[in-house]
């Protein structure tokens, strides 16, 4: 048995072993506890080092609100930080490991930070790091200089570089009421509704139902109360109309009752079930909700209050009743208010000999005297702990005499000799979604607490979230609540009967002893109660710039255990009462949320792909496959020992030479069809589609709104009102919607109507002087010589008895089809092609042959059509009709789009032979060590195996008339440098005499 | 968020996809008033309260619906077919119908 671990009592198991590490170190413990229980079970005090002094640090709490014990949980080569132990259940296998310590947990070298306390006070970085006014460490500079140093010595655990190969999904529920938390009110709140007949959701972020009930040691209806939970959570089980979600929180309250939710599925297990994600997003749309979220309980601060065996009273007394696990031999408590009694009883009765309750109120009642002298413990009222001794773990306290209506200490220390020192500085209601929900929330002078606001969604509140902290009050108004929520009236049935110690829900204003030594206010991020007066004397009064300054609960536990003591300190300062003060919204969300789980199925093996039809071939035939967008493109066609230059020379080289084929079925396909159509055309391209006949195609260029270039794309005529339109694969939706939207909202009138048929059609592009030939031998029902299908003519034909539909037009500038059939034939065409195109040496191509071929031709694709660019730019404005408006017509000749100096679109060689770069920028004169006044910068590279140079496609300033000058490339990221010359974008063939034969 | 289309009935906001403010006028195609246009396509209104939208049901019917939106609240007053009636005035002049 380990040490600090009782005979009996609590909920784990044990008969049941599970074996641990902790930073390498062997550790046993049992089924049901948490990394925290099992460690304290095993005597370990020390948790982690501090954030920012690297003092040592215990656990404080036994909760979600755990602030010190920080740890790191590895999982194979994934690292997840910041995890509090607290909330780690232990399984067999579980590795974590401390955070902030080097070189080791118990020697960490940066404590000497501590001796410099005063130096490290609120804004030290601010004040120190603002560099001299002049040199090379001018100003921000020292700072950035200083600052790799200061990461690396200051913060938390470290995030890991491994990807995370969890699984994550996403999960939508509704409800007629969502109880959100399942102590006794939740309990009895969640059966009030089920039984109305309401569909019901109860959340629990532990992994057991029954909060507080199962550590009170209180009696409910004559059972202890952790069996009636257990009773009532099974009695819930059986609800059809009821859905349990333990280790579940509940961490957003958005508006509409919609409610964000993190299930933490198999973070407890040593490896997920089958199909099991790691965490699962819930959204729930409740129409009610009650919240039963209970109340969180507060330090006190003092000198030495963050010493390794300090500890919150309720804490110590669950560790003990739900753990079995003591947290000391001899205790001592430090109080402002009743419930620590109840706690030092518990313990008491668990086996720790309670040497003192230290109590900052001087008038105690009988019933408190009553449990004092139960528990064998030296009441000392009217007295404070004024310091802690002992190293990485507690060894005594001391205490003096305490007037508490001025704060003044009196008469000498005395210290008294414990093991553990249990605070307790009152509760605070966990009221975090109802501010999160809308209202502000009151302050209520009785509790020394903010209460929940009048609620401003549909919600109602219930237990010691609304200040109630009383079981029996919990049980009523659990259970009016969830009868409210369901829409139910009340029957006057009996409610369970409580049996609990007697006790003042009521504190001492008393939230600070002010004695020599560091008194902590925000654990996690090491904010003292001087640092709050430092901030206040420095004129930062207002408690948002307050936060900032100090970063008072800033860390990942977001202050819940330190805001409110932020506040009262800062409240005294001010000379003002604390609800002048003021708090802070509470916003999402209420404890770290999983990236993972938000982008759920978008990401890993739930992310949607889109497959062209021929993708299965392209695979089996040695295509490295690239994904654009959700798209999955071949790249290349690699053959063995090829890197991916010789491969896509090979392929552009061979297209340019013989034929080509390329699967183009992920380009944009809107059928834009009704007797308005030619008119709807003429509105949205720049050039004219009415007068286009039937059986041809036109390229065409859309603007937006605002005069920009926005997409281009053939469109075909196949009938009167009948029109095929192509866009660029990236932007096939955004042109779909920009289309919806003018028919819809601005020309209603137009009988048109547009329909996505990108799936419905399999394309491939054949191109290079024999394709014609290979098509001839390949296509029954058409001719396909130059009077049959003329440049961008369309036929109409069958290719392996299957019909396609043909249009001659050129990406890649050679003589160029492309040839449409239905998606489910498309394999079955492509391989019909492949056979043809064998006798002559066809060659598939993948996305970088088309890029290359198309740089050499100069066309623009969206790296050029990048929503700076007008169409003038692209040198595209012979397409803008001067005879009929359209859309962006009146926008585009706007002063700042046609001024000179603007980036005109041109290509660039490089004079040095050596390859260029995407993004890399392009300068007059070359200055690699200070590079500066960029003239433009290259949006497309490759190396063109028919000029035999590498080339590139750039925006440069007032790049026509640059054409045939140098220029240099600067691109010090990649430390690429180089002379480049300045010419046309149309490298090959200018006139265009290939593709139009 | 919901918005109640008039096709689908209420569905979540993840559904639709915001375009734009519904206050905008779109100058006649052919006007050279250039003051016009640039209210159309950059002047926004931005009000604290009732505020008229143009929103698409994307992952739906994928019709244009306005929308009255409390900024403040989020709370929907109201939600019409962009197209209003148009359409089926439209279809109705064809088939010679008044």
């Amino acid at each position: 048995m380990s040490p600090r671990r009782t005979d009996a009592g609590g909920r784990v198991d044990r008969l049941r072993t599970i074996r641990f590490t902790f930073d390498g170190a062997p550790y046993t413990g049992h089924a049901g506890d948490t990394l925290a229980s099992a460690l304290l079970a095993n005597g370990v005090t020390l948790f982690g080092r501090s954030f920012k002094y690297h003092r040592p640090r215990g656990v404080l709490t036994a909760g979600v609100e755990e602030p010190n014990a920080l740890v790191t949980v590895l999982r194979g080569e994934v690292r997840e930080p910041n995890i509090a132990a607290t909330m780690v259940e232990i399984y067999d296998g579980l590795t974590a490991v401390s955070q902030n310590r080097f070189p080791s947990l118990a020697w960490d070298i940066n404590a000497a930070n501590q001796l410099g306390g005063k130096l490290l006070s609120a804004g030290f970085y601010y004040k120190t790091f603002m560099g001299p006014a002049i040199g090379p460490l001018k100003s921000t500079r020292f700072w950035m200089f200083c600052e790799h140093f200061i990461r690396r010595a200051a913060g938390l655990g470290r995030a890991g570089t491994a990807a995370d190969t969890a699984r994550y999904e996403r999960m939508n529920a509704f409800c007629d009421v969502l109880v959100v938390g399942s102590g006794p009110a939740g309990l009895m709140a969640a059966r009030a509704a089920a039984d109305q007949g309401a569909r019901v959701i109860l959340s629990e972020l532990e992994p057991h139902f029954g909060g507080s009930a199962n550590w009170s040691g209180e009696t409910i209806d004559g059972m202890p109360a952790a069996d009636w939970a257990a009773r009532a959570a099974g009695q819930l089980e059986g609800y059809d109309n009821v859905r349990l979600l333990p280790r579940t929180t509940v961490w957003g309250y958005y508006d509409g009752n919609t409610l964000a939710a993190l299930e933490r599925v198999t973070d407890h297990k040593e490896r997920p079930g089958k199909g099991e994600p790691r965490h699962r997003y819930w959204i729930i749309r409740a129409k009610s909700v009650v919240l039963a979220t209970g109340s969180f309980e507060r330090p006190l601060v003092f000198p030495g209050n963050d010493r390794p065996g300090v500890m919150l009273a309720h804490a110590a007394e669950r560790y003990a009743n739900e753990y079995g696990v003591l947290a000391g031999n001899r205790i001592a408590l430090f109080t402002n208010n009743d419930s620590a009694y109840r706690s030092a009883l518990a313990l008491k009765k668990a086996g720790a000999a309670i040497v003192a309750i230290v109590d900052v109120r001087t008038e105690l009642s009988s019933e408190m005297r009553e449990l004092a002298d139960e528990a064998e413990a030296k009441s000392l009222s009217g007295h404070a702990v004024v310091a802690t001794e002992g190293g990485k773990a507690l060894s005594g306290i001391k205490v003096q005499r305490f007037d508490m209506t001025n704060g003044a200490l009196a008469g000498e220390a005395r210290s008294i000799q414990a093991d553990c020192l249990l605070m307790s500085g009152g509760w605070s209601p966990t009221i975090h979604l109802a501010s999160q929900a809308g209202a502000k929330a009151e302050w209520n002078a009785a509790r020394q607490a903010f209460l929940p606001p009048k609620p401003t969604q549909q919600w109602i509140g219930a237990g010691a979230f609304t200040g109630s902290f009383s079981t029996a009050e919990a049980i009523a108004e659990g259970r009016a609540a969830g009868l409210s929520a369901a829409g139910g009236t009340g029957t006057p049935t009996a409610l369970p009967v409580v049996e609990a110690a007697p006790g003042d829900p009521d504190p001492a204003p008393v939230f600070e002893i002010k004695a020599d030594g560091k008194s902590f206010v925000d654990f996690q991020h090491d904010v003292t109660a001087e640092d709050v007066r430092l901030a206040h004397r420095e004129g930062f009064i207002s408690v948002e710039h307050l936060k900032r300054y100090t970063t008072l609960g800033m860390a990942t536990d977001q202050g819940k255990s330190s805001n409110i003591l932020g506040l009262a300190i800062m409240a005294e300062a001010l000379g003002k009462p604390i609800p002048e003060v003021g708090t802070t919204r509470f916003r999402p969300p209420f404890s770290a949320v999983s990236i993972g789980s938000l982008a759920a199925e978008r990401f890993g093996d739930l992310r949607p792909e889109r497959l062209t039809p021929m993708h299965d071939w392209h695979v089996a035939n040695g295509a490295t496959m690239y994904s654009a967008g959700l798209w999955y493109r071949p790249m290349i066609y690699g053959h063995a020992g090829e890197t991916i230059e010789q491969a896509y020379v090979r392929e552009a080289k061979a297209t340019r030479e013989s034929a080509g084929i390329v699967d183009v079925s992920t380009l944009g396909k809107i059928a834009v069809q009704g007797p308005d159509a030619a008119e709807f055309l003429d509105r949205v391209y720049t050039n004219m589609f009415s007068t286009l006949a039937v059986g041809k195609a036109r390229y065409g260029l859309m603007l937006r709104e605002d005069g920009l270039a926005f997409d281009d794309g053939t469109t075909w005529r196949l009938g009167q009102q009948d029109f095929l339109m192509t866009t660029t694969t990236a932007n096939a939706g955004k042109v779909m919607q920009h289309l919806e939207y003018f028919l819809d909202v601005v020309w209603p009138e137009l009988r048109v109507h547009v329909t996505s048929v990108t799936d419905e059609w399999a394309g491939a592009a054949i191109g290079g002087p024999k394709a014609r030939a290979i098509l001839a031998a390949c296509v029954t029902g058409t001719a396909v010589d130059n009077a049959a299908l003329p440049f961008m003519g369309i036929v109409h034909g069958k290719i392996s008895g299957v019909p396609v539909m043909i249009c001659r037009l050129s990406f890649s500038g050679e003589m160029a089809f492309e040839v449409y059939s239905g998606a489910g034939y498309g394999t079955h065409v492509w391989e019909a092609l492949i056979e043809a195109g064998k006798p002559f040496g066809l060659v598939t191509y993948g996305l970088e042959a088309l890029g290359t071929m198309r740089i050499e031709k100069g066309h623009v694709t969206g790296a050029e059509i990048d929503g700076r660019t007008t169409a003038r730019d692209l040198h595209l404005d012979w397409m803008l009709s001067k005879k009929k408006p359209f859309i962006g017509s009146a926008m585009m000749d706007r002063e700042g789009l046609i001024a000179p100096g603007r980036l005109e679109l041109v290509g660039l060689i490089s004079l040095d032979n050596q390859p260029l770069n995407g993004g890399a920028h392009i300068v007059e004169d070359l200055d690699e060590a200070n590079p500066h006044d960029s003239i433009g910068h290259i949006t497309a590279c490759c190396y063109s195996p028919a000029l035999g140079k590498y080339i590139a496609l750039a925006l440069v300033k007032d790049g026509m008339a640059r054409r045939g000058t140098r220029a240099h490339i600067s691109d010090p990221l990649r430390n690429r440098f180089g002379p480049v010359e300045i010419v046309s974008n149309h490298f090959f063939d200018p006139d265009g005499s290939r593709m139009h034969g | 968020m919901l918005i109640t289309c008039p096709y689908c009935g209420p569905r979540d906001v993840i559904e639709f996809t915001y375009q734009g403010d519904g206050n905008r006028e779109r100058p006649q195609p052919a006007s050279q008033n250039l003051d016009a246009w640039n209210a159309y396509v950059y002047d926004r209104l931005n009000p604290a309260g009732d505020h008229n939208e143009i929103w698409q049901h994307s992952g739906g019917c994928r019709a244009h619906l306005r929308v009255v939106r409390n900024t403040l609240t989020h709370e929907i007053s109201s939600v019409a077919f962009a197209r209003g009636d148009h359409k089926v005035a439209a279809r109705h002049k064809a088939e010679g119908k008044t």
